[in-house]
Parts: C-alpha cells; sequence; structure tokens
C-alpha cells in the first residue's frame, strides 16, 4: 500500500513567476523510507509542506495514509510527524515542558502527556537535560528533542526535512542512529537531504528533485551507477591544462570536465588507485607537477551534473521564501 | 465539545506562557517596574500641576496612567507572536490536529493575565503615592475590569502586527511608534483642555482618553473635557470606550484569523 502520494502538485510564487514545484509526482510505500534529494531550493521543502498541510498547492493531488491533504487536512495532522529545518521547540521552556505541552496539543490526557514525555526523553538519550531550557541544548540535542515532539502521538507517516543541516559531524552520526531506529519500528518516512551520503545510508529509496520536478528515481546503487562511482580530480598549473586532460582522458577513457578557474580537471574512474597510480606516472614523464589530486566519491553536484548536464543550481532559499511572501 | 477542544487547547498555549514567565522572571519583573517607575515619575515629577484638584493629580494620574499600561502589553503581544512566527515554532502548531486560533487566543488569555497581575503591582503602587479612588468597591472593581477588556480589545491589535511583522525585534518597536503618541495624545497625563484647538478634537475623539475619562468616572472623579465637551464620547465615556473595544475586536479579529490562516504561505 502506498503512504503517501503526490501527484502533479504545482505551487507557483509571485503569479507563476517562481515556480516551486512544478508538477510533481511522488509514492512512498508503506514502511519504507524515501530520501528526496535536490539542492537548496529545488523544492524539498515546499514539498514537504504540502505534503504535511501546512501550504495548499496551486494545483495537483496528494494523499496521506489514504487521507487526502487538501481536503481533509485535519485528519492527516492526526497521523503525521514534522520536524522541520529548524528546532521547532519553545526555547524558553525546558525539553520535558516541551514534550508535555506538545502532548497535551495531541489531546493526550495530563499524566499520559507526562509518561509518554518521560519515554520520548530516554529513548532519544535527553533526560539528563530534561529540566533545562532549550537554549542550553547544542544543536544535535535540539533536534533530537524536535524529532522526539514530532513522535508523541506514533505517527504513521513521518516528515523530516534536512534533519542533519546544519550538524556537526557527531551529531550527525548520533542523527542517523536515531532515525534508524525509527525506521526499524516501521514508521514510513519521507526525508529531505543534501547530502547523497545522508540518503544512501537512511533511504531504501531515493528521488532527485530539481526545478520542482523529480527528475530520477532508484536506489542509492541505481543512481550512483548512473553517476559512475568515484571521480579522480586533479588540480595543474594553468599552462598544463590542456596536456593533462588528453592524459586523463585516455588513461580513464572517460569524458573529462574541466573546470578553467580552479584550473581543477575531473573524470569518472572504475578502478581506483590503479588509475590514479597510472595518472601520475605519465603525468611525470610528461612533466606536469599536479597541485593537487584527490579520489571524490559521488557527490549530489556530481549526481547533478550526470542527471541534468548543469551544476546543481544553489537558489537561497531564505531569499526566495521572502520574495515569495511579498505582502499584498 | 468542538468548541470546548478549542479553549483547552488555547489554555494549554496559556498555559505556556506562564511557564515562560516562570522560567524567565525577568520578563515579569520589568513588565511591572517599567510602570511603576511610571507611577512614581509622573506623581512627583509633574504632581505640582495639580493644584487645586481634589485630592490632588494623582488622581486622574492614576487611570491615565493604568490605561496607558495595558495599551502599551499591546508590544508584547506582537513581539511574543512575531518570535513564534520566526523561529519555525508555528509550523509545528500549525501540524497539529489543533484549531488554527488556539495559538493566538492562548496568547491573548495569557497577556490579559499578566495585566491582572502588572495593574495589581500598579493598584498598590499608586495606594501607596495617595491615589484614593472615592467611588466605593464595586466601582472600582468595574474599573479594573474595564482595563482588562481594553487590554484583551487591544491585544487583538497586537496579534495581527505580531502576525504581519517580519523581524521580531522590529515589531515592538512598531508598536511604540503607534502607542506612544495615542497615549500621550489624550487626556492621561495633561488636561485636553489646555491643547491647541485643533489637537483637542483628536485627542478627546482617542479611545485612549474615553477609556481613561471612563475609568476616572468609575473610580469617583470627573474629566474635564475640551472642545468635544458635548459630544457623546465626552458624555458617556463607558460606552463609548465598550463600542471602541467591540470595534478593535471586530477589525482585528477577522483580519488575524486570515493573515494567521495563510501563515503557510510565506515559504
Amino acid at each position: 500500500m502506498k503512504s503517501i502520494v503526490a501527484e502533479n502538485l504545482i505551487k507557483t510564487y509571485r503569479n507563476g513567476e517562481v515556480k516551486a514545484l512544478d508538477g510533481l509526482n511522488l509514492d512512498v510505500e508503506e514502511g519504507t523510507v524515501l530520501g528526496i534529494l535536490g539542492p537548496n531550493g529545488a523544492g524539498k521543502t515546499t514539498t514537504v509542506r504540502v505534503l504535511a498541510t501546512l501550504l495548499k498547492p496551486g494545483s495537483g493531488h496528494a494523499t496521506v495514509g489514504g487521507i487526502d491533504v487538501i481536503k481533509n487536512p485535519k485528519a492527516v495532522r492526526e497521523i503525521i510527524g514534522l520536524s522541520g529545518q529548524y528546532a521547532a521547540v519553545d526555547e524558553t521552556l525546558t525539553g520535558w515542558d516541551n514534550l508535555v505541552m506538545f502532548g497535551r496539543l495531541y489531546h493526550l490526557s495530563s499524566n499520559e502527556s507526562k509518561t509518554r514525555a518521560e519515554e520520548l526523553l530516554k529513548q532519544f538519550s535527553l533526560t539528563d537535560s530534561a529540566k533545562r531550557p532549550i537554549k542550553t541544548y547544542s544543536g544535535g540535542m535540539r533536534r533530537r528533542l524536535d524529532l522526539a515532539a514530532s513522535l508523541i502521538i506514533r505517527p504513521k507517516v513521518l516528515f523530516l526535512d534536512e534533519p542533519t543541516t546544519g550538524l556537526d559531524p557527531r551529531g550527525r552520526m548520533e542523527m542517523w542512529t536515531v532515525i534508524e531506529n525509527l525506521v526499524k519500528e516501521g514508521v514510513t518516512l519521507l526525508l529531505t537531504t543534501q547530502y547523497l551520503e545522508e540518503a544512501d545510508q537512511l533511504a531504501d529509496d531515493i528521488a532527485v528533485i530539481d526545478r520542482g520536478k523529480v527528475i530520477a528515481r532508484g536506489t542509492s546503487d541505481q543512481l550512483k551507477g548512473q553517476v559512475g562511482g568515484e571521480r579522480l580530480e586533479i588540480i595543474v598549473a594553468q599552462s598544463d591544462l590542456t596536456t593533462a586532460q588528453g592524459i586523463i582522458e585516455r588513461v580513464t577513457g572517460a569524458k573529462s570536465l574541466v573546470d578553467a578557474g580552479l584550473r581543477k580537471i575531473s573524470a569518472p574512474v572504475k578502478d581506483g588507485s590503479q588509475t590514479l597510480i597510472e595518472v601520475i606516472r605519465e603525468f611525470d614523464s610528461a612533466k606536469i607537477h599536479a597541485l593537487d589530486l584527490a579520489m571524490k566519491r559521488p557527490s549530489l553536484d556530481d549526481v547533478f551534473m550526470s542527471l541534468t548536464g548543469h551544476v546543481a543550481e544553489e537558489v537561497q532559499e531564505e531569499e526566495v521564501s521572502r520574495k515569495k511572501g511579498g505582502r499584498k | 465539545m468542538k468548541q470546548f477542544k478549542g479553549l483547552s487547547d488555547a489554555l494549554v498555549i496559556t498555559k505556556r506562557q506562564l511557564l515562560q514567565l516562570t522560567r524567565v522572571p525577568e520578563v515579569l519583573i520589568f513588565n511591572t517596574i517599567q510602570p511603576v517607575m511610571f507611577v512614581l515619575l509622573f506623581r512627583y515629577v509633574f504632581g505640582g500641576l495639580g493644584a487645586g484638584i481634589p485630592g490632588g493629580y494623582v488622581q486622574l494620574l492614576m487611570p491615565g496612567i493604568f490605561v496607558q499600561t495595558v495599551t502599551f502589553t499591546l508590544a508584547a503581544t506582537a513581539q511574543g507572536l512575531a518570535q513564534d512566527m520566526e523561529k519555525g515554532l508555528i509550523d509545528r502548531f500549525r501540524s497539529l490536529p489543533i484549531a488554527r486560533s488556539a495559538l493566538v487566543v492562548g496568547r491573548t488569555f495569557g497577556d490579559a493575565l499578566l495585566n491582572i497581575v502588572v495593574l495589581f503591582v500598579m493598584g498598590i503602587a499608586g495606594y501607596l503615592v495617595g491615589w484614593r479612588p472615592t467611588s466605593g468597591a464595586l466601582k472600582i472593581a468595574e474599573g479594573f475590569l474595564m482595563l482588562l477588556f481594553f487590554g484583551y480589545a487591544l491585544s487583538w491589535a497586537g496579534i495581527f502586527a505580531g502576525l504581519i511583522s517580519k523581524d521580531s525585534r522590529v515589531v515592538a518597536n512598531v508598536s511604540f511608534l503607534f502607542t506612544f503618541p495615542l497615549t500621550f495624545l489624550s487626556n492621561a497625563f495633561a488636561s485636553t483642555t489646555s491643547m491647541p484647538k485643533p489637537l483637542q478634537y483628536v485627542a478627546e475623539w482617542n479611545p485612549v482618553s474615553t477609556m481613561v475619562a471612563a475609568v476616572r468616572q468609575l473610580y469617583g472623579f470627573h474629566n474635564k473635557f475640551g472642545v468635544t465637551a458635548n459630544s457623546y464620547p465626552s458624555q458617556h465615556p463607558i460606552v463609548m470606550s465598550f463600542i471602541y473595544m467591540v470595534v478593535l475586536m471586530a477589525v482585528f479579529i477577522p483580519l488575524s484569523v486570515r493573515r494567521y490562516n495563510r501563515a503557510g504561505d510565506k515559504k
């Protein structure tokens, strides 16, 4: 059964000038994790906001848990949990206060709210900080508390909008563990991210979106297959650029990309270290000095490059939203 | 039943505000210190102006300062709501299966409770500096109730300001730009009769003046009007104040509800 279905969602701002969603289609099987991968401004957050009933689409159709998000938003809110990019909790209150308050707002009794708050604080290793105001929490702790708040009613469908953006590596790892445990319990999860690595780690299935449309869909292995695995990146002196490019294309047998400004040449490679050694040898005999030399696992940029032929365009969401907001 | 649930949701939000006050007691302290400071300053700086007023200037001053204080709460309402809006907290509230009005209604209740505390403390401060209403306990209670209603009606203007604001740091200042002249262009601290004639019209039709006159009347003091002495607001300040309150709410409640429902479209 499909837990989330979105059909041809369109959302425009500024009288159609900005298309946040441009005919977006999605579906998520019950109990699975879909990762939505895309750069800032691709429409990730807008998608989540439409599905979580915060935003009405201009046109299109969407259901969550079989319930129409446009016709029956209140019933949808009874079964979903949402955790956004910013920790949406009351900073002056303690973790405990927040969870009890949200429990009450989900219409649990006072006692049920307290029991649930205790459980969640324990589950997210926040029991020790339960009585401290949120503003004293670290970034990772805030996100965990925010996630806890979205799980109070044990939602069937959970939306996580960039759950690890802005966290340090340790916070990110902690968050991943927490999310993995949730998934084991069988929740249907839709998660957005800018990191291929994250989608790889957490999602069963990945949808890549660009300019408000899904441009690729598949498992992370399928997508990586399309991107071509690892890439070799070399920076050389300006005068060596052409010669170096020739060598790299010959050794790898693939077409390379050149960023003349950065003097960087990159090309997909199949057997990483072997190719690397060969390139260095050829450079040596051609008397080319490599200024920097690295093997890179595919990034979001690479996925984009191979899927769309253009670099992921960073639209500053803040800016877009401000413009979109344009008061009447 | 549904209505009841909506109300209980709003009360959870009110409770949240009270919890905030216990976590950050400075807010309550400064909210009370400021009006008490005004009482002392005006009482002793301008006290001498009241020669000839029965009971002295302080009898006219206290109703003025009460009204000014509840008017200024508008800024706190606006700022509190604006902060919720910008921290993304509003998204969480909007994704909960609660009445959409709960967040704003809860806040208006919370600010009304805050006004009770502040008015109580000010009443004591006033008593200490010589304020002695002459009308009897019932009338005095009516005066305070009216002040609370007025504060409540105004808080809806604060709600609207908070919802349309783009920056919580600015909204309080902007609110003061409206409420400050509103409270001073009135009879609250100086009699309107000494103002230039055109200004008297403005000041005497000002809802703040009507409110101050109403409260003075309830406390047993007469308010002297200038050019509009024979107009309806001057003749019936209590009824007119209620009319103003109803108009305020009739304008700002629907505006706020509309704005709040569209808040999700901002992003």
